[in-house]
């Protein structure tokens, strides 16, 4: 299969083709001109706005030819999905609606995306966690769709401040998962998602997840391209399996759920599907590789010491190998972990081959990316792999806290 | 469709199964089928796993024939007895999570007006009564404020059938199944009363001891979500075995509870009446 197999390449310069509805009654979303998804994340002019995550997802959102959208308040989340809720009023998203609660929009979404339709939603925390049923469901049902999360603490006690522990939750759960360091990466991931998920190969729900405030409340830089130019649509006929549509004869699985029968076949049945939404997962590799640029990005890979981290947490990072070297005279290396889910194991085993000492700063408590990391090296490195600096329950991460965990023997305030 | 698209490509029919071939040759696809023609056109559900003598079964089985638009109609169920046979009909069903029937069935009734514009698309939800009462009650109800357009019916055989026999919102009171020891305490859940209050479109309360009426009440239902609004259906489709109910003796029961307690009610919004009186009207003049 070649790589635009199932991407229809519409030439620029061509006005989309909306049969028999006159010019003046066109949606904003109908004028747009449909690029091929090489175009738009790697070809067409970009310009430099100063925007939030929330803006910067919106940004995305338009031009991602997004057909329902289903929102619900939730505090980071809520300006993403109110932003989209504009979108659907100038005409850029074709259905959108506040949904009751979590578990019912992403049912909604199952639903929506079953129909065959691209479709969309946003959530953090508590919400992901109370819809936590159903998305655990998406991968299994085969579910092409994206779900943004803007992370914040998980209750209780309750808080609303960043901490992305809510991502662990969702690392056995079969779907692909991106997290983005800044509001530049929450832009191109979020639109990159949408192609990624609906692969015929892949055929898996893509969720892109970004630490909540430090993105979304704060501003960044992020070149975009034109507003005048949107993703191909979705083609519901070129994935792993048909849309409830009723275009297909009914399909088998909708017959004969394992659930049925009690035998040798029917555990087969389950057991081979879930090995087949894990093969799909690592499929996506081809496809974050060529759109992302790699699951992982490495700085100065030469280093004996290397911080390893995802989200968030790059940014100081970056910042601290900085330091490292302007004032400390000494490199460090820099791993992002753009993909948690497929998890870079080959990558980072041919990164860290030379390193000495591993340190994985983190968001959260509990230090899900560490205990990935273990794993994935156990066995291929000699390393020290240091369980953090970490901050939680809403704190920020200062450099030095990252600067005292590399230089032991010196003295840093914070 | 659909129905092209099942329709055997010329040369292969001796490939394909004696079922699909009748489905294909002598199905209900394309045509309105009647109750009184039962037995003389593939029937869309026939082979399943219920229990012998289940009511709920015949009541699926007339719900069928009802649908104006087999071809065109997608079936969302839940967890419960309702599902083993939802899911051997030659339509379209998808099983989700526990209680997100109306949930699921918004975003799809949504998704498939955004793509097809020009051929409507039936959505019907059949689930238990612990299904849209008690676990998908949210689900249930915001759907209905929302005027979600697809049909809900209420397979309500007053008690978890499925996972053996408890109780449920809308058991009667007093019942005595599992998980309530002392009988049930408090009394059966009104739910057409909180679908008349959250303004649907058509409601209507039947068991299944007049057939044709089943299948009228079905057409009228989907006919009706599909050009004005909800609609809501609650039958009474008895579990013989948690209620013991003995086997030949199932209609009999149906018949008695309805005479009792479940007697057949039709509530019409004025703009389903004037929708249902246009149809009329267009196919008198057709004749």
């Amino acid at each position: 299969m070649s790589d635009s197999a199932g991407v229809k390449d519409v030439q620029a310069g061509k006005a989309p083709e909306v049969k028999g509805t006159p010019e003046s009654e066109l949606s904003a979303g109908d004028r747009q001109k449909v690029v091929t998804p090489e175009y738009m994340f790697f070809e067409a002019p970009r310009e430099r706005a100063f925007i939030t995550g929330s803006e910067a997802a919106k940004e995305a959102i338009r031009r991602s030819n997004v057909d329902v959208a289903i929102s619900y308040p939730i505090t980071p989340q809520s300006e993403t999905m109110q932003q989209v809720g504009s979108l659907w009023a100038e005409g850029y998203v074709k259905e959108y609606f506040r949904g009751e609660e979590e578990i019912g929009v992403m049912s909604a979404i199952a639903g929506s995306s079953r129909a065959g339709a691209r479709s969309m939603t946003a959530t953090a925390g508590p919400g992901l966690m109370r819809g936590m049923e159903v998305i655990a469901s998406w991968p299994g049902g085969r579910i092409p769709a994206v779900l943004l999360i803007m992370c914040r603490v998980v209750n209780a006690p309750l808080a609303i401040q960043p901490d992305n522990v809510e991502l662990a939750y969702l690392l056995n759960s079969g779907l692909i998962l991106l997290h983005g360091e800044n509001q530049q990466d929450f832009f191109d991931y979020t639109m990159k998602a949408f192609i990624i998920s609906e692969r015929p190969e892949v055929t898996l729900p893509v969720a892109v997840a970004v630490d909540g405030f430090f993105v979304t409340h704060a501003r960044g830089y992020v070149n975009i391209p034109s507003k005048d130019i949107k993703l191909p649509p979705r083609d519901p006929y070129a994935e792993a399996v048909p849309a409830m549509d009723n275009e297909n004869p009914p399909a088998r699985l909708s017959r004969d759920a394992p659930i049925q029968k009690s035998n040798f076949i029917s555990y087969q049945v389950h057991a081979s599907w879930q090995q087949e939404v894990w093969a799909a997962n690592e499929r996506a590799r081809r496809y974050i590789n060529k759109y992302m640029g790699g699951l992982i990005e490495v700085v100065n890979p030469e280093a004996e010491t290397i911080l390893i981290a995802s989200g968030s947490a790059v940014s100081q990072s970056r910042e601290a190998v900085r330091q490292a070297e302007e004032e400390h005279n000494t490199k460090i290396g820099l791993i992002k972990v753009r993909s948690i889910r497929p998890f870079p194991t080959p990558e980072l085993r041919e990164a860290c081959k030379h390193a000495k000492r591993i340190i994985v700063p983190e968001f959260n408590y509990m230090g899900w990316l560490h205990r990935e990391i273990v794993t994935a090296l156990y066995g291929h490195s000699k390393a020290e792999i240091v369980p953090g600096p970490r901050v939680y329950g809403g704190m920020s991460m200062p450099t030095e806290m990252i600067l005292q965990t590399i230089f032991p023997n010196k003295k840093f305030v914070f | 469709m659909s129905f092209k698209n099942m329709t055997i490509t010329p040369g292969w029919e001796k490939y394909m199964t004696k079922e699909y071939v009748d489905l294909v040759e002598r199905g209900p696809y394309g045509k309105q089928k009647k109750v009184s023609e039962m037995g003389s056109f593939k029937e869309v559900l026939e082979e399943h796993p219920m229990c012998a003598g289940c009511a709920m079964t015949l009541f699926i089985r007339l719900t069928m024939v009802g649908l104006p638009n087999p071809e065109h109609t997608i079936l969302i169920g839940t967890a419960g007895c309702g599902r083993l046979a939802l899911t051997q009909t030659s339509i379209p069903f998808i099983y989700g999570n526990y209680g997100d029937t109306n949930a699921v069935a918004s975003g799809l009734k949504r998704g498939l007006e955004v793509r097809f514009k020009d051929q409507a698309k039936d959505v019907v939800v059949m689930a238990g009564d612990g299904g849209l009462a008690d676990i998908g009650f949210s689900a249930v109800m915001h759907s209905w404020f929302r005027k979600e357009r697809f049909t809900t019916i209420m397979l309500d055989n007053e008690v978890y059938g499925n996972t053996g026999g408890q109780e449920s919102g809308m058991t009667e009171r007093g019942a005595l199944l599992k998980m309530a020891p002392k009988g049930k305490l408090f009394d059966k859940m009104d739910m057409i009363g909180l679908a008349q209050t959250s303004g649907v479109a058509y409601i209507a309360r039947l068991t299944p001891t007049n057939p044709t009426r089943v299948a009228s009440v079905v057409r009228k239902a989907v006919m009706i979500a599909r050009e004005v609004g909800p609609t809501f259906i609650q039958a009474y489709t008895s579990c013989n075995i948690e209620y013991a109910i003995p086997t030949p003796k199932v209609l009999d029961d149906a018949r008695e509870i309805e005479s009792k307690r479940y007697g057949f009610m039709e509530i019409i919004s004025d703009e389903a009446k004037a929708y249902l009186d246009s149809i009329d009207t267009s196919k008198k003049a057709k004749k």
